[in-house]
């Protein structure tokens, strides 16, 4: 039998330069993490694009929790949880549509798309019920920053953008690719489920190390640029901005090209109508500076990683169970680039995609190593000796160094010794 | 309109032509499996549901001809290690149709698939419809076109990297 592990044992078992592999692997562990992580820290839920007009929804996730995200009459957004308050049947079965109102098929209980229950069969059973007291659960707090969309369980903690701290300006570069200032979610998810645990996913996000060998076989055929950035003489880093938050900055790189839409591996010449409207948006000098340093390569903790030119959302469903959302990000106003990153996108991700069938090969078979215990640890000392704090303050390191994975196990530890 | 005679005996072709097909994909024979496609071939597995429109929404694989050519020198490495060691598949192909002959005159085919898989992970089944168009090239059937409708598409799936 598992038992809860002791706040005593976090220190034990999360150390500044490895972490224990039961960390990965214990059933006790997934549970205190759903309590301490995903229920009670700044998730993310969705993208306000995806609900675009009053009294659309579309079913999401809180770990196993299934929520829907609407927009009521009124044009707010809503996180309600998807279990009828009468005997916890689902209340919603599909993936999105509009609708004005959720009627659970089990006894007819009718929630309005903003949580309140508006009506039940056979209503004279319920003489003197407050239905107030009835409504759909709903998550705490909803509070969302440029469309993304986060929730919290917990009734009182830091705010989004205090949680969101440092890495907040990596979603201000994210829009800017937009001439309209805004991303949209449109393109429909892939789903893509690992026999692993989420953290495995959680930390390769930010790990410049793995590129050149697990990506070796696409490199190799493809006339991809990649492989260079991540290479030993790369002037690329990795940063910790705090509260679990990690990049990888290409910029340094991408300055070093100096040719704006260098980052997407095409020219300004080859899209021309996206080109004209970032400076009539931005101007000619702040538009190239734009397109040369490119979208983010940012993992917000627990599970929001943006790269460059997709969005993966990360579910964990199990211990040893965990689904990757996948989309293409598209920027309001870019109708040509946003193909193109609809095509390279479908190319790199996903369960056949060239990238990431290889990255979820290694989250299974990692998985499977640590159920070995000899040795017990996970070493994650790479660049401990030369990692280095930047002008803001926040602690970057070479690309390949292991700086990512060590600042999201301190924000983990002190999640999980909380109480 | 094809005679019945024609009828059966085209139906004959494109039979042994998918059944060819499945040899090769189920062991690994990816340059001859690429050599049955037409220069302008489009292998298409949507994600949630047949009928999406893959020029605006997320496929599982929507590849031109070119782009068929580099998932199979991807392959072809040996270092794409989530088919190094390759999955073991086996699958069986049936209810093998001619549906409603195309405009450019190309042999439209419908068809059924159930696929075992032994990988690291697990064993994995997977379940789909296929639809072809083929057509004749220097007198050899080719795939000018083929969508893989997974049954279940709209679901998370674990990595689909042999060819399916």
């Amino acid at each position: 039998m598992n038992v809860m592990p002791r706040a005593s044992q976090w220190s034990e078992l999360i150390r500044p330069d490895r972490v224990h592999g039961s960390l990965y692997s214990d059933p006790a562990i997934f549970e205190a993490e759903l309590q301490n992580i995903w229920y009670r820290t700044w998730v993310y839920v969705g993208h306000e694009s995806e609900v675009p007009n009053a009294n659309d929804y579309v079913v999401k996730s809180i770990g196993p929790q299934s929520v829907i995200m609407t927009r009521d009459e009124q044009g707010k957004v809503n996180l309600l949880l998807n279990r009828c308050s009468h005997r916890g049947n689902q209340v919603c079965s599909y993936e999105k549509g509009n609708a004005r109102s959720f009627t659970c098929p089990f006894h007819s209980w009718t929630f309005a798309n903003d949580g309140r229950l508006v009506g039940y069969a056979f209503p004279d059973g319920y003489e003197g019920q407050d239905k107030s007291q009835l409504a759909l659960g709903r998550v705490t707090r909803v509070e969302s920053y440029r469309g993304f969309v986060f929730g919290s369980f917990a009734a009182e903690g830091p705010t989004l953008r205090e949680h969101l701290g440092g890495a907040i300006e990596t979603i201000d570069r994210l829009v800017r690719t937009s001439p309209e200032g805004e991303v949209e979610i449109t393109a429909g998810f892939l789903k893509h489920r690992v026999k692993a645990n989420w953290k495995f996913i959680l930390e390769n996000e930010c790990d410049g190390y793995h590129p050149a060998f697990v990506h070796t076989s696409i490199f190799g055929v493809a006339d991809s640029m990649i492989g260079k950035l991540y290479g030993g003489a790369s002037t690329a880093l990795t940063r910790d901005y705090g509260e679990g938050h990690t990049e990888i900055d290409l910029r340094p790189e991408f300055r070093k090209r100096d040719a704006p839409m260098s980052w997407f591996g095409t020219s300004a010449e080859r899209l021309p109508d996206y080109t004209a409207r970032m400076k009539a948006a931005y101007g000619e000098k702040e538009a190239r500076e734009i397109m040369i340093d490119g979208v983010p390569h940012v993992m917000i903790f627990p599970n929001l990683f943006i790269a460059e030119i997709q969005m993966f959302v990360i579910q964990p469903l199990a211990v040893d169970d965990s689904v990757q959302h996948v989309t293409a990000l598209q920027f309001k106003g870019a109708p040509d680039l946003n193909r193109r990153l609809r095509q390279q996108t479908m190319g790199s991700v996903g369960p056949a995609g060239f990238l990431l069938a290889d990255d979820s090969e290694m989250y299974e078979r990692c998985h499977r190593g640590v159920l070995a215990r000899n040795p017990e640890w996970i070493f994650l000392g790479r660049g401990e000796k030369r990692e280095r704090t930047d002008e803001a303050g926040f602690t970057v390191g070479h690309v390949t160094d292991e700086v990512p994975s060590r600042g999201i196990w301190r924000h983990y530890r002190k999640l999980m010794e909380a109480r | 309109m094809l005679s019945r005679e024609s009828s059966a005996t085209l139906l004959d072709a494109v039979t042994a032509f998918i059944y060819r097909e499945a040899r090769f994909q189920d062991e690994h024979q990816y340059e001859a499996w690429e050599a049955l496609w037409t220069d302008d071939g489009v292998y298409w597995v949507p994600a949630n549901g047949a009928d999406i429109d893959p020029d605006k929404e997320m496929s599982i694989i929507y590849d031109n001809r070119s782009r068929i050519a580099l998932r199979v020198r991807q392959l072809l490495t040996g270092k794409h290690f989530t088919q190094t060691p390759q999955s073991r598949l086996r699958r069986l192909v049936s209810n093998i149709e001619l549906l409603d002959p195309q405009p450019g005159g190309d042999i439209a085919v419908g068809s059924n698939s159930m696929i075992f898989e032994s990988s690291l992970r697990d064993d994995t089944i997977w379940a789909a419809r296929n639809e072809y168009r083929l057509r004749h090239v220097d007198g050899e059937l080719r795939m000018a076109y083929k969508k893989v409708i997974l049954v279940n598409n709209e679901k998370a799936l674990y990595t689909l990297s042999f060819l399916v």
